[in-house]
């Protein structure tokens, strides 16, 4: 914690009343805000100053009490409670002004910690005009705490928030009598304070008619999906192409000034045919569609759609003994593995949430979205058939679609054996639609989730470039390094219909997916000099050329979608469980889930 | 009537009576969610492929699983069908 702060305020509050953005209003960072149960997965902390007073803000996962169910809940609640040194100075509360009985039944447990308290009625705009009018003096006299009406999306009332907060920590707080049935108050409070004209929810109610309706529901999520994949596809391909052109230039310039400064050509080599080539190859090829299809995940992730489909599918879950939130968590690594594994902290129940995590890296990550329509390529070109944004986007459809039932199936087999139990309870809450500001969507899905993706790839690519040029120059005997590999791997990969150059890629891509095309296109020059940072046309012509056979780009695709997760990942498995077992595991079932599968259609159709 | 808050059909509002046959962890996450005696529930849809319900209550809407929500007895009230 910084030291200058002059207090520490815990930012609590139930989940979906808009937390995040008070947090972002008060200390201006641009902290992701979601809107489903359990957003943050870990507590971001921001500084304000309040009347001269530097405060240090923690915001704490949201949570319905301070009893907590699932671990994510129990870092919100050890820390609201904490006393001692680390204990926070003061609490700031935040209820959402349209369901407010439940927030202030929050609050009551809060005021009973014995903590100064300061409560923050968010979303008031949204309250008003669902026709819910909040008396906060009322409020205030009946608490006894300060209470500030807010509209933080509109910057509405966080001055006054601050200013209070000031006059809290300054005053001496004094310990309110403890009440005992909280939520009893709360409703006594609530009736008090609070008045309703007609029915505030009819229009979520119409709304969620259409996205949860028994006809409309299935069909809109597969269109919603297949609309998102067929953007980031489409729109992507002439970006690549362009930015492959630009680097291709930049790469050419590097190596005339390395040639100026008279390095040996050996180093030259490393830096442009190791480095560089597959470094460039990684930001070519994967930015665009991450620029793409964030923006887009986040926008329908704000909207809250992704609770519908939590609920839309529980069924599926519930058959196969796992939690409905897993469909959440497999959202997340959708866009990356390592997050959904983070995002299984939301499941309450201890093998549920291990269920959940072993089975996330079957959702295939946006670094294997641009591998697998690589390969689409190839076999629609290796078909003869002409390669499509159309054509792709089936097969990314197809893939993903085996992925989730790839995910139940395992879930299914985890529960009745080594994971096994009955499905527990499962509650999702389904916040009111909120139309996302879009300027926000792209501003935080850029700093977010796109560059801290990206430079995480490229930090990899660069070690791992070196390497690999390195394993390609490198003889022993007059045979490469690669060359070894490749031939220790080949009678394996022959099994599983690939060969020896593709297994060597999937096992050097460990530190990052993106890379395994690259490498493949390294291996089969066997030089050791990755063959051009081609655009996509020319990557599938060289492949092609290569031998791969339809049957071949399709066990590729199988063995992406399918494969050990990246090292990060791991890490993250690791981390999350504290077992080495479950890690290992992590890379042993997708892996034997990919392998016998491309062996099973090798058996058949070779 | 009283009935088991799982066979509520779209629209039907009634008031929780209890939820005492429900496992304690469950029953306090109910609570916590809103789903306390007395309080005011209405069923506002079902999940497509069947297995859950949707509820308004205290001004959010909360999904549960039929064979949770088979545990909480109700009173219906009125039924706007």
């Amino acid at each position: 914690m910084n030291t200058e702060a002059k207090y520490t305020a815990a930012l609590a509050g139930n989940p979906n009343v808009g937390k995040s953005t008070v947090f972002n209003g008060l200390t201006g960072l641009k902290q992701h805000t979601g809107n489903w149960a359990g957003k943050t997965v870990e507590g971001a902390v921001g500084y304000f100053t309040a009347d001269g007073d530097v405060v240090c803000l923690v915001d704490v996962p949201g949570t319905y009490s301070l009893t907590p169910h699932s671990p994510d809940e129990k870092v919100a609640a050890d820390f609201i409670t904490a006393e001692g040194e680390d204990a926070p100075n003061g609490i700031i509360a935040v209820c959402d002004a349209c369901s407010l009985e439940r927030g202030l039944a929050f609050v009551l447990e809060i005021i009973n910690t014995a903590k100064p308290v300061l409560v923050c009625v968010n979303l008031i705009d949204e309250a008003k005009k669902r026709g819910i009018t909040v008396d906060a003096e009322g409020l205030e006299k009946r608490l006894k705490v300060p209470v500030v009406l807010c509209a933080a999306r509109q910057g509405v009332g966080l001055d006054l928030l601050k200013k209070r907060f000031a006059e809290l920590m300054r005053s001496a707080w004094e310990r309110p009598e403890i009440i005992r049935d909280t939520a009893d108050e709360a409703k006594r409070i609530f009736t008090e304070c609070v008045t309703v004209e007609g029915d505030p929810h009819t229009r979520d109610v119409k709304l969620d008619r259409i996205f949860t309706g028994r006809w409309t529901a299935v069909p809109i999520s597969l269109v919603l999906c297949a609309v998102v994949f067929f953007i980031t596809l489409r729109g992507s391909a002439p970006i690549t192409d362009a930015l492959t052109w630009l680097f291709s230039h930049v790469e050419s310039a590097v190596r005339d000034l390395l040639a100026l400064a008279a390095l040996p050509q050996t180093v030259v080599s490393l830096v442009c045919d190791g480095v560089l080539r597959v470094t460039f190859w990684v930001v070519a090829v994967m930015s665009p569609p991450m620029a793409i299809f964030f923006p887009l995940f986040t926008f329908l992730e704000d909207l809250g759609y992704f609770p519908r489909v939590a609920y839309n599918y529980d069924r599926c879950f519930a058959c196969c003994g796992s939690c409905g939130k897993q469909s959440l968590t497999m959202l997340m690594g959708l866009g990356c593995n390592a997050v959904g594994v983070t995002g299984c902290r939301i499941i309450d129940s201890p093998r549920e949430r291990l269920i959940a995590i072993l089975t996330n890296s079957f959702m295939p990550c946006n670094g294997r979205f641009p591998v697998l329509a690589v390969f689409a390529a190839v076999l629609a070109s290796s078909m003869g058939i002409g390669s499509s944004s159309v054509f792709t986007t089936l097969c990314i459809s197809a893939a993903l679609a085996a992925g989730i039932f790839a995910t139940l199936g395992v879930s299914k087999l985890l529960s009745v054996t080594w994971l096994k139990g009955t499905a527990s309870a499962f509650t999702v809450e389904m916040p009111p639609f909120r139309f996302p500001k879009l300027g926000d969507v792209l501003v935080r899905s850029f700093f977010d989730r796109i560059l801290k993706i990206l430079w995480r790839a490229v930090a990899v690519s660069v070690p791992a470039g070196a390497v690999i040029w390195l394993f390609g120059n490198i003889s022993v005997n007059g045979v490469s390094i690669l060359e070894y590999l490749v031939r220790l791997f080949d009678p394996i990969a022959r099994c599983a219909g690939m060969d020896g150059v593709m297994l060597t890629s999937f096992v050097l891509a460990l530190p990052a997916s993106e890379i395994t095309v690259p490498l493949m296109m390294m291996g089969y020059t066997s030089g050791g000099v990755l063959a051009g940072t081609g655009e996509a046309a020319a990557v599938t012509h060289f492949l092609t050329q290569a031998g791969w056979t339809p049957l071949t780009a399709v066990c590729a695709m199988v063995f992406t979608l399918f494969h050990w997760p990246c090292s990060t990942t791991l890490i993250t498995v690791y981390k999350e469980t504290k077992k080495l077992r479950y890690a290992a595991a992590s890379v042993i079932i997708p892996t034997a889930v990919g392998y016998l599968t491309c062996v099973l259609l090798n058996l058949l159709f070779s | 009537m009283e009935k088991r808050l799982c066979d509520l059909k779209t629209g039907d509002t009634s008031e929780i009576v209890s939820s005492a046959h429900m496992e304690a962890a469950m029953a306090c996450r109910l609570s916590e969610l809103g789903f306390t005696e007395g309080a005011t529930v209405r069923c506002v849809g079902k999940s497509p492929l069947g297995g859950m319900k949707a509820y308004l209550v205290k001004g959010a809407v909360i999904a549960l699983r039929d064979r949770d929500a088979a545990d909480i007895s109700v009173n219906v009230q009125t039924s706007e069908r």
